[in-house]
């Protein structure tokens, strides 16, 4: 045998190993057939058609983002304004990222202008407003919406990626879906049910301790106003109380409060949180926090100052309760109502891993139950199995001994895009199990391509060696031509698609070089083999 | 063994036979659309909820119809599927239209559909033992400690919850009917079989799966499928206008638009459902109807060089009919795989393989049926006997060099 075919087979024989180790843990020498299914179940990624699981499309809702920083350039302003004496009429919100300044008093319109400019001009662009004799519009400008709305983004999805690892869940999958670039991928294999995760993930999360500004709780809206005469305090406003926070009110009941605007603690100042059973009420449970040091010493004096007032823990701008304080308190509180363990658990965990600057709504959602996962395997497989014997009885009936070095190149591209998956770590979903059958199907191609100009030559009168030579050399072009225009829809695939549909488009991407490799070089080498064996004048079994 | 020796058929003789077989499809296809108003499309593009529902028995649509009906949802559609692969499934799928852009919760119209099957056919006072996860069946295993095990037993609970759970899902469909059944997964006894019996409850249904999707996700992703369908198209007409002549690569286009355009009336023809997948299998269908062609024009480019005196329509059917062995071949096998995919392939790939099988079909034929006879067409009408075919300006003198 020539040396240069001895190192083809080496090399061969290299690369099956290589695969079967990747496939099954070749040199751990798995004992059983058991043991090598295990095995091999391990390494292959199965996707959530497979498995089961949910696959969820978030979408972060970023304008609101951009809508908080114009309300709080608003504040900001108004509070400068009548620091400085400016006389304005009104300064008020037109849009999402526009504020409309009215009624400025015309002597003083060169220091408006130059406030405007010296504090806000960084992200703002004044300009007169169109329609007003004396107003003014602040337009913000377009790279600060856009680095809004990417902070916004990133922030969301390391909350999201947070919360979701905190719920112990396997292999979860937190990214963006590349498809708009506010949406988020999330999937959560094995789970069949996403209520806990979805209602997890959806929560805001906001904190915030504030003074309650007359220890009273209205049961209206308007109760309160008609308390304050009309107007509240400078430096308060109005919030709502939850329905079923622990203050005594039955379900459905209302209550408001009138609380002072800025918060003595957030969410950003809790250094843990966790939920531990309530001692007052016996089968509820509680959420205990403990506050950063920067924070308690914020929070001893206030607390100090204000031992007999009532206090108001704010979650996500409603009041979940308003205790009266009874001493100082360094760093540590509680949050009570009426929870059970799930919710605690749930609010403790939401707090630990911050608020959301954003809200988010859902765009997509699908979930496959583990029955239908473990059924697509069986038929996937099935027919894989059902396909790949019928081509492999055809193959060795219509092309006899040459057959036979067909179905060896086949059963070699399947373990080469097998072995291919495990090493990746692509996920298998049902999609590419039908790319895996197409690659059977089309893989074949290449041979008979090969095959049939060898038979061309042999009726023509040639050799056999140099049939098989001009069979190899002619098919060559043609199988390249034929992949790479196949190669070129699953790219295009790859980029449209999603989940399942990518998985196809890497099956069979994967599939189709794998066959380059096992029609051209392999067939050829095992030709090879067999004619250095043959005698010179037999006929070649083809 | 062999089938097609010394074939010397007259293909583009019968040219016109093709195109009018073709135009006939394209017809048909076209009236089915049009009395169906379109295309169907899955809740990939249309948006809306569809919940995939499994009965013991068969499905008893009334019941189910006037169970949600109760809950607000009568205009659902309830449609059972038949599954040629697995004909005794019992199986249902309920459609709810999406709303709007409400700022009601993406699932609510699933949660709906859930607790209306749940008052139907479930118990009141016990839960569904086939809705149950591991983890609840390994709660209330670890409460009730059928086997005595103790504080510690906790693990071991988890572990046969999830066997039990495995053998209900993966051997009895995710439907367990019986739970007697579960003696047959080991660490279940008589004492465990009691306590699952006083806590839960054997239903009818398991929910196998449910696929939401919001409406401007629907319209975004037809937008995409189309989008990259094209994208595909362009790149391969570059591809082998750049290997061939221009004309080539124009020819196998129309063949390969042609090939969409039927299976897309075969689609509605036969009521199937336009998915993600399916765009999967078209673009795929595209590549192989594209290799199809490529094999003939690479015969029809070598031909040309070494039959210089031949009509361009001799070479033509020349090359068809020496690759007609690889042709029959390879479309016979990879219609047999696809065949067999779309009879055993399951459910879910169904719409898919249908897609597969009439484009291997289809596109098989579209090569010397369309393609082939749009190049000498062309060329005839250009009133050129016989050309250079390939795109490299030496091959061309030297072509025009051996014409003088």
């Amino acid at each position: 045998m020539n040396p240069q075919l001895k190192w083809k087979i080496i090399f061969i024989a290299g690369v099956i190993l290589l695969c079967l180790y990747g496939l099954v843990g070749l040199p751990e020498f798995p004992t059983s057939l058991a043991a090598v299914k295990n095995n091999f179940a391990q390494r292959i990624k199965l996707g959530l058609d497979l498995r089961g699981g949910t696959h969820m499309v978030l979408q972060v809702q970023v304008q609101e983002a951009v809508g908080l920083y114009c309300d709080q350039t608003i504040d900001r302003f108004t509070q400068q304004v009548h620091e400085k004496n400016i006389g304005v009429g009104e300064i008020r919100r037109v849009d999402d990222t526009h504020i409309l300044a009215r009624n400025v008093t015309p002597e003083q319109a060169a220091a408006f202008r130059d406030l405007a400019r010296d504090q806000f001009g960084a992200d703002w662009d004044l300009s007169p407003a169109a329609g007003e004799t004396s107003g003014y519009l602040l337009t913000m400008k377009p790279s600060v919406v856009a680095r809004i709305k990417e902070t916004t983004i990133a922030q969301s999805l390391e909350t999201i990626r947070r919360r979701i690892d905190q719920l112990g869940l396997t292999e979860p999958t937190v990214v963006p879906t590349g498809r708009a670039d506010n949406e988020i991928l999330v999937q959560l294999p094995g789970e069949g049910d996403p209520t806990r995760a979805k209602a997890v993930i959806q929560a805001g999360g906001q904190l915030e301790l504030r003074r309650v500004a007359d220890d009273r709780t209205y049961s209206s809206e308007a109760e309160a106003m008609a308390a304050h005469g009309g107007v509240l305090p400078p430096g308060t406003e109005l919030v709502r109380g939850r329905s079923d926070s622990a203050t005594g009110n039955q379900a459905g009941a209302e209550a408001w409060y009138v609380l002072d605007r800025l918060p003595v603690v957030t969410g950003q100042d809790l250094r843990s949180a966790s939920q531990s059973p309530n001692t007052e009420q016996p089968g509820r449970y509680q959420v205990n926090f403990s506050l950063s040091t920067s924070a308690a010493q914020r929070f001893g004096p206030f607390t100090e100052a204000n031992i007999g007032r009532r206090m108001a823990i704010v979650l996500d701008h409603r009041v979940q309760s308003a205790p009266v304080i009874q001493s100082r308190i360094e760093d540590s509180g509680r949050i009570e109502g009426n929870f059970s363990q799930e919710e605690a658990q749930d609010l403790a965990l939401v707090l630990r891993s911050g608020a959301l600057p954003a809200s988010i709504k859902y765009l997509e959602e699908r979930t496959v139950g583990p029955s239908l996962g473990a059924d697509s395997i069986r038929d996937g497989v099935r027919a894989s199995v059902i396909s790949l014997v019928a081509v492999m009885i055809f193959l060795v009936i219509y092309y006899r001994l040459s057959g036979v070095n067909a179905v060896v190149a086949l059963l070699l591209n399947l373990v080469i895009l097998l072995a291919a998956l495990a090493y990746f770590g692509a996920v298998l979903t049902l999609p590419g199990i039908a790319g895996v059958i197409l690659t059977i199907g089309m893989g074949v191609d290449s041979n008979v391509l090969v095959f049939e100009r060898i038979r061309e030559e042999l009726r023509a009168g040639k050799a056999n060696s140099s049939a098989i030579d001009q069979g190899f050399d002619r098919a060559f072009l043609t199988i390249i031509d034929t992949h790479v225009t196949t190669v070129v829809s699953a790219i295009f695939l790859f980029l449209f698609g999603t989940g399942p549909v990518r998985g196809f488009a890497v099956t069979l991407v994967i599939g189709l070089i794998a066959n380059v490799f096992t029609s051209i070089y392999v067939s050829r080498a095992i030709f090879d083999w067999h004619l250095a064996r043959m005698p010179r004048q037999a006929a070649l079994s083809i | 063994m062999e089938f097609f020796h010394h074939v010397d058929l007259d293909w583009m003789g019968k040219a016109k036979y093709f195109v009018s077989l073709s135009l006939a499809l394209l017809v048909i296809g076209g009236i089915s659309l049009y009395r169906h108003g379109g295309l169907r499309y899955g809740v990939d593009f249309k948006g809306g909820t569809y919940v995939y529902v499994r009965f013991a028995g068969k499905p008893p649509v009334d019941a189910i119809r006037k169970g949600l009906a109760a809950e607000g949802l009568g205009n659902s559609v309830i449609q059972p599927i038949s599954d040629i692969s697995n004909p005794n499934a019992n199986d249902v799928v309920i459609q709810l239209e999406q709303k709007g852009e409400g700022s009601e919760a993406l699932d609510s119209g699933k949660q709906t559909v859930i607790n209306a099957l749940h008052k139907t056919f479930g118990s009141a006072a016990l839960q569904d033992f086939n809705a149950a996860t591991p983890t609840a069946l390994a709660d209330y295993l670890t409460q009730k400690d059928p086997l005595a095990l103790g504080p510690t037993g906790g693990p071991r609970y988890t572990q046969l919850a999830q066997a039990i759970a495995d053998f209900r899902d993966q051997r009895r469909s995710g439907l367990l009917t019986n739970f007697d059944d579960l003696l047959g997964v080991p660490g279940v006894n008589s004492a465990v079989l009691a306590s699952l019996h006083d806590g839960f409850a054997l239903s009818n249904f398991t929910i196998r799966n449910v696929e939401i999707v919001g409406p401007k996700v629907g319209a975004q992703l037809r937008r995409q499928a189309i989008l990259a369908t094209l994208y595909a198209l362009a790149g391969m007409l570059v591809y082998i206008a750049f290997r061939f002549e221009w004309v080539y690569g124009a020819a196998a286009v129309v063949a390969v638009f042609h090939d969409v355009l039927i299976t897309l009336g075969f689609f509605s023809l036969f009521h199937f459902e336009i998915s993600l997948t399916v765009i999967a299998a078209l673009l795929t269908l595209v590549g192989y109807s594209m290799n199809d062609t490529i094999v003939i024009f690479d015969r029809v480019r070598e031909n040309l060089r070494l039959m210089r005196r031949d009509s361009l329509e001799t070479i033509v059917n020349r090359s068809i009919n020496q690759t007609l062995s690889r042709t029959i071949l390879t479309s016979g096998l990879t219609f047999i795989t696809v065949l067999v995919l779309f009879l055993m392939g399951g459910q879910v790939l169904r719409s898919f393989s249908f897609a597969m099988v009439v484009g291997v079909v289809v596109g098989t034929y579209s090569s010397f049926g369309i393609a082939a006879p749009i190049v000498v067409v062309w060329h005839r009408f250009r009133g050129e006997k016989a050309v250079a075919g390939t795109g490299s300006a030496a091959e061309k003198r030297l072509a025009a060099a051996g014409r003088r």
